[in-house]
């Protein structure tokens, strides 16, 4: 039972990650891409439709894992406390820059707005990015299960880090990179003519510097914690997964610069998925690795909680589930196609 | 002794939850208020072939979207809390609040921000009968959203259907006596019908801004209308049956709140209803008293003579903590709702003689009375919080044991300071579109959509 809750929000954060993604990579790409006022309100019908849907999904996340695995939320949120509200202010940030640029005619405000938008977005992905990195990395978790985390303390990977040292920080960029091509992907896909070649053209220049990053991310990984490769010794077929990133990374570079955006889009989000599905499979039974004693660290045994809760909401969950996928496949199709802008919206 | 409170790190948890959910619900009640009226708006669109209901619903569904983007972005931090600043008590009750929290999510948010999306960027893409859907589906999440959180703090304030777990916390242990908590229902109802009173003064008031300009009458009357009728009908709702059955649920399971809510310190039979006056906690009496003498053992056990509890039938540590803040918000509640139904129910027959849209003494009131509701709801929810302490989980867990203890009073001032700075932005940005939305008027089609990019 814990095994299958544990694979379902993973599921659920890999969701969020590909689809809320490339909001947040067409946010990062805006400033650079967009270069009229009518491209940047081609960029904002793009994921206007959707950011928000997509969003939702970090939300459902979050109140699955909490239901799953209440004493992980209580010791994670409480222990990135400071990290956490700043994501918070940074996604209400980038939700003014998106919805308040239409109701300020004045340039100079919107300018402001879209800067708003864009920062938060990058820095959203870096925060992200640097979260994936301390779970993998490990927290000083005591004997009660909590810790609490400087945001940065001498940015070394020692047994009392902080939030951002050099291997985080590192994921952090990690995240960025991956998230600017996924979203100028998208944006290649959904506009036409000179904007979609541009946001095109981000994809091909940053594919050298995120095969790179991919290597490196993963030397460092097997450098700070290298009692991950157990999982893979003990069961090799996970060895899949790293397959599947480099495979994907192929794929991205064959058909991004042959205009076969779709693929390379699909590609970046199997490339994602399959960078977190090598992380959850390494840590795998543990949820929170303590970075001090290995006997703190959380595992699904001693975060899970009750079995008839669990087995009520397999069934709520499913049908959820079912009928969310449904409004999604809904909306896409509702939307799909390029953006226009001459047709209003309501 | 001063300094002490200030440092305590329990006092930042509580400001903390405190002011970032008093901000949130200012746009859910709207947003869950709103969703019937446009419903209905739309369902008069289809049935009538006059383009003024249409209008009238994309006006509304302008206002509805802002206040949604704001409820969205002040709502994540709610979920958030629970484990940021209050990890003690989520790591004793997750097991069992979880259901409700995660339900939500997978059921409410994908629903109504999935048709929302439509419901505002689709009008063209969609047939007029797939519109109407997609606005009872935004309806039918904001609805759903909002009982899955009052099931949540009602299990906090009446637990129910749960077990002892083997790690010292709590677990479930019966879905459904979690789900049909009898506390839970009769405070959706009071919380829905509350927010519908919200939504129709919103209504009528802007109605009444109109007719008073001079300006789009013809749309002005029918939200003075329908927002008379929604109002005449929520307001007798709000104090019976849901206002009636919630003070039962109080008398029956935390009778000590009621005893602080009226400030009633020594229990008596043929209890006094006290109207006005201040509490006098050291002194254990009210200060400059005006009272219906015997009123309060009717109201609560339909009799005249019967024995009320008062706050010396119970030990001072399971007072609820703060009293005199408990006793106001219950007054202002109660007080303003009595209001409402005589407003409405004077604007009703106005309008039922045909001169409502003439009396601009009543316009004029019917305008002014625009934040009044939000007052009235969000009184009614710290007399509910206020009055479940000492208690984080009702006669289960004490409010002082849930919150972080790692999470310094420093870093809690901290984070506070930082929501104080950006809820401020936030509520300016938000009135100025609000006023810019109302000044622009229901006509015609929209200059400048809201959440879209761009339409022109």
């Amino acid at each position: 039972m814990g095994t299958i809750w544990f694979c379902i929000v993973a599921v659920m954060l890999a969701a969020y990650v590909v689809m809320d993604g490339f909001d947040l990579g067409a946010g990062i790409i805006y400033l650079v891409v967009a270069k009229t006022s009518a491209d940047r309100q081609r960029i904002h019908k793009a994921i206007g439709p959707v950011w928000d849907g997509n969003e939702v999904w970090l939300l459902a996340a979050g109140g699955t894992l909490y239901f799953a695995f209440p004493q992980l939320y209580a010791s994670g949120f409480s222990g990135f406390y400071l990290p956490l509200m700043i994501v918070l202010w940074l996604l209400m940030l980038r939700a003014i820059g998106l919805e308040f640029r239409h109701h300020i005619e004045n340039p100079v405000w919107q300018g402001f707005l879209d800067v708003v938008f864009s920062v938060s977005s990058m820095l959203l992905a870096i925060f992200f990015g640097a979260a994936l990195g301390n779970v993998i990395r490990g927290v000083p978790l005591n004997q009660d299960g909590y810790f609490f985390l400087a945001l940065w303390t001498n940015f070394k990977v020692s047994a009392l880090p902080g939030v951002l040292d050099w291997y985080t920080i590192m994921a952090g960029v990690v995240a960025l990179v991956t998230l600017t091509v996924h979203g100028a992907l998208y944006i290649a896909i959904k506009t036409e003519e000179e904007l979609s070649l541009r946001a095109r053209a981000v994809a091909v220049v940053l594919w050298p510097l995120q095969f790179f990053l991919t290597c490196s991310s993963l030397a460092a990984t097997y450098f700070i914690r290298p009692q991950l490769m157990n999982n893979y010794e003990n069961h090799p077929i996970g060895l899949l997964v790293p397959l599947l990133v480099f495979a994907s990374l192929g794929v991205m570079i064959w058909a991004s610069p042959k205009g076969k955006e779709k693929l390379a889009f699909v590609a970046s989000g199997t490339y994602i998925t399959a960078m977190l599905v090598g992380a959850v499979f390494a840590l795998y039974p543990v949820v929170l690795p303590s970075s001090g004693d290995p006997a703190n660290s959380l595992t699904i045994a001693n975060s899970l909680a009750g079995e008839h809760g669990l087995r009520v909401g397999l069934v709520w969950w499913s049908l959820g589930m079912v009928l969310a996928v449904g409004y999604f496949v809904f909306l896409y199709r509702m939307f799909r196609g390029k953006v226009r802008l001459e047709e209003p919206g309501y | 002794m001063a300094r002490k409170i200030m440092d305590s790190a329990l006092l930042v948890h509580r400001l903390h939850f405190a002011f970032t959910v008093t901000f949130h619900y200012l746009f859910p009640q709207l947003t869950m208020g709103l969703a019937p009226l446009i419903v209905v708006l739309k369902t008069l669109a289809l049935r009538h072939n006059n383009p003024r209901y249409d209008e009238a619903a994309r006006f509304w569904a302008k206002i509805f979207g802002i206040n949604f983007v704001l409820g969205v972005v002040t709502g994540i931090p709610m979920e958030f809390q629970f484990g940021t600043n209050w990890s003690h008590f989520s790591r004793y009750a997750g097991g069992v609040i979880g259901q409700t929290l995660a339900m939500e999510g997978v059921f409410s948010f994908f629903l109504e921000s999935a048709f929302l999306g439509l419901f505002l960027y689709g009008a063209k893409r969609l047939s007029p009968r797939a519109h109407w859907w997609s606005a009872v589906a935004v309806c039918a999440g904001a609805w759903l959203s909002g009982f899955f959180i009052v099931a949540t703090d009602a299990w906090m304030q009446h637990p129910v259907g749960y077990a002892p777990s083997p790690g010292g916390g709590l677990q479930l242990a019966s879905f459904w006596e979690l789900m049909l908590n009898p506390w839970a229902w009769w405070q959706y109802a009071h919380t829905m019908s509350g927010a519908v009173v919200t939504g129709a003064f919103v209504m009528v008031s802007t109605g009444a801004f109109y007719l008073l300009w001079g300006k789009w009458t013809e749309h002005a009357k029918l939200f003075v209308k329908i927002g008379v009728i929604a109002g005449v009908i929520a307001s007798v709702v709000q104090l019976f049956p849901t206002g009636d059955g919630q003070g039962r649920m109080i008398a029956l399971h935390q009778p000590v709140t009621l005893a602080a809510m009226e400030a009633l310190f020594t229990g008596q039979p043929g209890a006094p209803l006290v109207i006005l006056g201040q509490p006098n906690v050291e002194e254990k009496k009210i200060d400059n008293p005006l009272v219906v003498p015997e009123m309060l053992s009717f109201l609560t056990y339909k009799r005249w003579h019967a024995h009320i509890d008062g706050l010396d039938a119970f030990p001072k540590d399971q007072w609820p903590d703060n009293i005199p803040l408990l006793y106001y918000s219950y007054h202002i509640m109660v007080g303003l709702g009595t209001i409402f139904i005589a407003e409405m129910l004077v604007a009703c027959l106005l309008l039922w003689n045909g001169s409502l849209y003439r009396a601009r003494w009543m316009l004029w009131i019917l305008m002014l009375s625009l934040p009044f509701p939000y007052i009235a709801n969000t009184a009614g929810w710290m007399t509910a919080e206020l009055g479940r302490q000492p208690w984080l989980v009702y006669g289960l867990m004490r409010t002082a044991d849930g919150y972080s203890k790692l999470v310094s009073a420093a870093n809690g001032w901290f984070t506070l300071l930082g929501f104080f700075g950006i809820y401020t932005l936030l509520g300016i940005l938000f009135l100025f579109m609000l006023r810019r939305t109302i000044e622009q008027g229901p006509e015609g089609e929209v200059s400048h959509p809201p959440l879209t990019a761009g339409g022109n």
